[in-house]
C-alpha cells in the first residue's frame, strides 16, 4: 500500500458522506480509537440527509462528556451545555422558536445520572424532542467511574471490587414517564440506527433512542473484555432483536443478552399541542399562541 | 424601539412588587418564562402565567431550578426575551446555568425576592444576604449586572431597564428585589407602550458564511444570530475561541474570559446608575438599596435634626458598583454608614473603594424584618463624631 499524504488525506476527508453535517475544522475528533460514538454520529448524519428535513431547523443540545461533545462537531445549530442540562436547554430551544427540530445527544451518565431528573420530567410532558442516548455502561471523560448503567457486577473506577448498584433500564424507565418511541440498538446496528433515527426524526413528542456503544479504552479494559472490536464482536452474538417487546424485559445484565428493537411507537399530543388547544378552548378567541418562528420582537422596518 | 402593546397593562394599578416586576417583565417584551415555585416569589410567575396566554408567550413550571434556568439560556437562543423568577435556595440552584448564560453570552433576566438565609432559613421573610451571590455565585470569572428596586414602581420600572440591559451588553442580568418590596402594596403607573422604551434582540446581518457567533473586531461584545436562521453556529461552556470553538488553552482563556469580564468593566460608567442627595459637605454619607433604603429615610432625618449633615447614595444598579463616586466622595467625608439586611456585604465594596480614606460602618441585620431606623441614626451619629 503506497503512503497518503496530507493533502491526500485531506481530499479524502471531505470525500467522507456526512462532511458536510460535520464541522470538518475540528477534526480529529477527540475520541478514542474503536469508540462507538463516531458510528452513532454518522448514523445520525445519514438519518438526517434521508430524511429531508430543512436542516437550518435542527438544533443538537448535548451535555457534559464523551457523548456531549457530538454538538461541537454537528455541522448545525449545535449547543454544547452543562452537565446534565441538554434536555432543559433544548426544552427552551424548542418552546422558545416551536419551528426547531431539536436533538438531544448526550450520553448515560449525563441524560440519566445528573439529569435523569429532567429526563422524567420532559417525558412526562411529552415536550416534542429526540432524544439520542448513547449509553458505554461508564463515566468515560472523567476515567471510567460507576454509571447509572453500570451492570452488576462490572468495574469501575469508583467500584473497583465489581458495581453492586442496580442499574436504569432506560427504555422502561422513559417508557413509564411517556414517551412516544422508545427504541434500542447497538452501535453495530448501523442499517437498523439509521433507520430507526429517520423514523424517530419524522415522529413528534418526546422520542428516546439508547444506542449501545463500546468504551475500550475504560469499560472494556477494567473489565478486561478485550478491544473495541471485541465488544462489537459481543454485540454481534448477544444482541437480539424483539420489537414491540414489554419494556420490563429489556434491562442489559453483565455480558448478557442485549434486546433491541423498537419498543414503542405511538402518537400522542405534545405539550404545545396540549397547551394550545386547552388555552383555545378555555380562553377562546383571546389566546394567542407563540408564533412558530418564535417570540422575538423586531424592529419594524 | 417601543413596546409591543400585548405585554403593556397600561394604567394605575394598586400592584404587589412581585405583580409590578412580572408587568415589567411582559411590558419589555419577555415572552418565554421558565420558574420552580418558591415564596416569596412565586406571585411574579403567578401573574405571568395569567397574562401570558394573551400575548403569545410560554410559562413552563419546570421540574427544578436547574431546569428552569437552563431553559431560559436556550430559549435566549431562540430570540425570544427569557425570565425566570426564583428566592434564595432556587437562586443557588441556577447558579451552574448563569455561568452558562454569562460564557455563551445569553442575554436573559434572572429575578431574585430575596429571604432570609442561609439554606431554607426564612423562607416568608425578607434578607438582602444574595447581594454577594449575585456576583460572585457562580464559579469562574465573569461580570454580570444586578439591579435594586425600592418600590413596586421600581419593580416595574427597573425590570424593564434589567431586558434592555441584558439584550445591550449580553449578560444575564440579576433582578435583586427582596420579599418586602415583592409583598408590598403601592400605586404602579403603567405608560401607554409607545413611552416605554425597550432594546429588541440586536442580529448579526453578516452572511452565514462570514459569521462567527464570539467575532468582536476589537469590540466588547460579539453581534448574535439566533438558531434556526441557517448560521449553523456552534457555542458551548467550554473556553473557546471567535468560532465558538473549544480551545483549551490559557492563551484562549486569556481572551475569552477577560472579555467577559471587560465587557461590564469597559461600560461600568454606561450601566452605573445611583440616587445621590445632599451629598456636598456631607459629614457621613449613607449607602443604601432596596427596602433598606426607605426604612434607612427615618434614621436619616432623625440623624440630620440632631445637626449631623447626611448624605446617601442609593444604589439602583447594585453591579457594577459605582467605584468611581465612592472613592470621590471617601476623599470628602468622614464615614459611610451601610445598612442592610445580612452581616455585611455592600460595605465590604464600599470599605474597599473608600480604600482607608473614609470608614465604612455596616448597620447589620440577620434578616426576618427590617431595621429599627434608631439604628441606622445611632450609627450615623455615631460615624460623624
Amino acid at each position: 500500500m503506497s503512503k497518503i499524504t496530507t493533502d491526500e488525506t485531506e481530499i479524502l476527508a471531505q470525500q467522507h458522506p456526512i462532511a458536510p453535517y460535520l464541522r470538518m475544522d475540528r477534526m480529529p475528533h477527540i475520541w478514542c480509537p474503536t469508540c462507538g460514538i463516531g458510528t452513532v454520529v454518522k448514523c445520525y448524519a445519514t438519518a438526517l440527509e434521508q430524511s429531508g428535513v430543512d436542516l437550518d431547523k435542527v438544533a443538537v443540545v448535548s451535555g457534559i462528556g464523551c457523548t456531549g461533545r457530538v454538538a461541537g462537531y454537528m455541522k448545525l445549530d449545535a449547543f454544547h451545555t452543562t452537565h446534565g442540562r441538554a434536555i432543559p436547554f433544548a426544552t427552551g430551544l424548542k418552546l422558545g422558536r416551536p419551528e426547531m427540530l431539536v436533538t438531544v445527544f448526550s450520553g448515560d451518565g449525563d441524560l440519566a445520572g445528573i439529569g435523569g431528573n429532567h429526563l422524567i420530567h420532559t417525558g412526562r410532558r411529552n415536550i416534542d424532542m429526540l432524544v439520542i442516548l448513547v449509553n458505554n455502561f461508564i463515566y468515560g471523560m472523567t476515567g471510567g467511574q460507576n454509571a447509572p448503567t453500570t451492570p452488576i457486577p462490572a468495574r469501575s473506577s469508583t467500584m473497583p471490587y465489581g458495581n453492586f448498584e442496580p442499574p436504569f433500564n432506560l427504555p422502561h424507565l422513559v417508557a413509564s414517564c411517556g414517551a412516544t418511541y422508545v427504541a434500542r440498538w447497538t452501535s453495530l446496528h448501523i442499517r437498523r440506527l439509521t433507520k430507526s433515527f429517520n423514523e424517530a426524526i419524522h415522529r413528534k413528542g418526546f422520542r428516546f433512542i439508547e444506542v449501545i456503544a463500546p468504551c475500550s479504552t475504560l469499560y472494556a479494559r477494567l473489565n478486561k473484555l478485550g478491544t473495541g472490536f471485541h465488544l462489537m464482536q459481543f454485540y454481534h452474538d448477544h444482541a437480539e432483536i424483539h420489537h414491540g417487546i414489554d419494556t420490563r424485559e429489556v434491562g442489559i445484565g453483565y455480558q448478557d443478552t442485549i434486546i433491541c428493537g423498537k419498543f414503542i411507537d405511538e402518537e400522542k399530543p405534545t405539550f404545545l399541542e396540549l397547551m394550545n388547544n386547552h388555552y383555545r378552548k378555555v380562553l377562546g378567541d383571546k389566546f394567542v399562541p407563540m408564533p412558530l418562528e418564535g417570540g422575538m420582537i423586531r424592529e419594524q422596518d | 424601539m417601543k413596546a409591543d402593546p400585548a405585554g403593556v397593562l397600561t394604567g394605575a394599578h394598586y400592584l404587589d412588587g412581585d405583580f409590578a416586576c412580572g408587568e415589567g417583565a411582559m411590558a419589555a417584551g419577555c415572552r418565554f418564562v421558565a420558574g420552580y415555585p418558591i415564596t416569596p416569589s412565586t406571585e411574579v410567575v403567578e401573574r405571568i402565567s395569567r397574562r401570558f396566554p394573551m400575548m403569545g408567550g410560554i410559562f413552563i413550571q419546570m421540574e427544578d431550578e436547574l431546569a428552569s434556568m437552563a431553559a431560559v439560556v436556550g430559549a435566549s437562543w431562540t430570540g425570544t426575551k427569557s425570565m425566570t423568577v426564583t428566592s434564595g435556595p432556587g437562586f443557588s440552584l441556577m447558579m451552574e446555568n448563569i455561568g452558562l448564560g454569562a460564557m455563551m453570552e445569553a442575554p436573559c433576566v434572572v429575578v431574585n425576592v430575596q429571604r432570609g438565609g442561609p439554606s431554607t432559613g426564612l423562607p416568608t421573610m425578607v434578607g438582602q444576604a444574595d447581594i454577594m451571590q449575585a456576583r460572585w455565585g457562580s464559579h469562574g470569572d465573569y461580570e454580570l449586572i444586578a439591579l435594586s428596586p425600592q418600590s413596586p414602581q421600581e419593580a416595574f420600572d427597573l425590570t424593564i431597564d434589567a431586558f434592555n440591559l441584558s439584550e445591550i451588553y449580553r449578560v444575564p442580568v440579576m433582578f435583586m428585589m427582596d420579599e418586602c418590596v415583592g409583598h408590598m402594596t403601592e400605586k404602579v403607573v403603567i405608560p401607554p407602550a409607545e413611552e416605554i422604551e425597550v432594546v429588541p434582540r440586536k442580529l448579526s446581518k453578516l452572511k452565514p458564511e462570514e459569521y462567527w457567533p464570539y467575532s468582536v473586531n476589537g469590540g466588547d461584545i460579539p453581534e448574535m444570530v439566533r438558531a434556526g436562521d441557517g448560521y449553523r453556529f456552534h457555542t458551548t461552556g467550554l473556553t473557546h475561541d471567535h468560532r465558538g470553538y473549544p480551545d483549551m488553552s490559557a492563551e484562549c482563556q486569556e481572551l475569552c474570559v477577560r472579555r467577559l469580564v471587560e465587557k461590564i468593566k469597559h461600560n461600568a460608567d454606561k450601566i452605573v446608575r445611583f440616587e445621590e442627595e445632599e451629598t456636598d459637605g456631607a459629614d457621613v454619607v449613607v449607602v443604601t438599596y432596596g427596602i433598606t433604603a426607605r426604612v434607612a429615610r427615618m434614621g436619616i432625618e432623625m440623624a440630620r435634626k440632631k445637626g449631623v449633615k447626611v448624605g446617601v447614595i442609593r444604589l439602583i444598579v447594585i453591579w457594577p458598583f459605582p467605584e468611581k463616586r465612592i472613592r470621590e466622595l471617601a476623599g470628602m467625608v468622614k464615614a459611610f454608614v451601610v445598612p442592610e439586611i445580612n452581616y455585611g456585604q455592600i460595605v465590604l465594596e464600599v470599605e474597599r473603594c473608600a480604600a482607608g480614606k473614609a470608614a465604612a460602618v455596616p448597620v447589620s441585620h440577620g434578616g426576618g424584618g427590617v431595621h429599627d431606623p434608631n439604628d441606622v441614626c445611632q450609627a450615623i451619629l455615631g460615624a460623624a463624631k
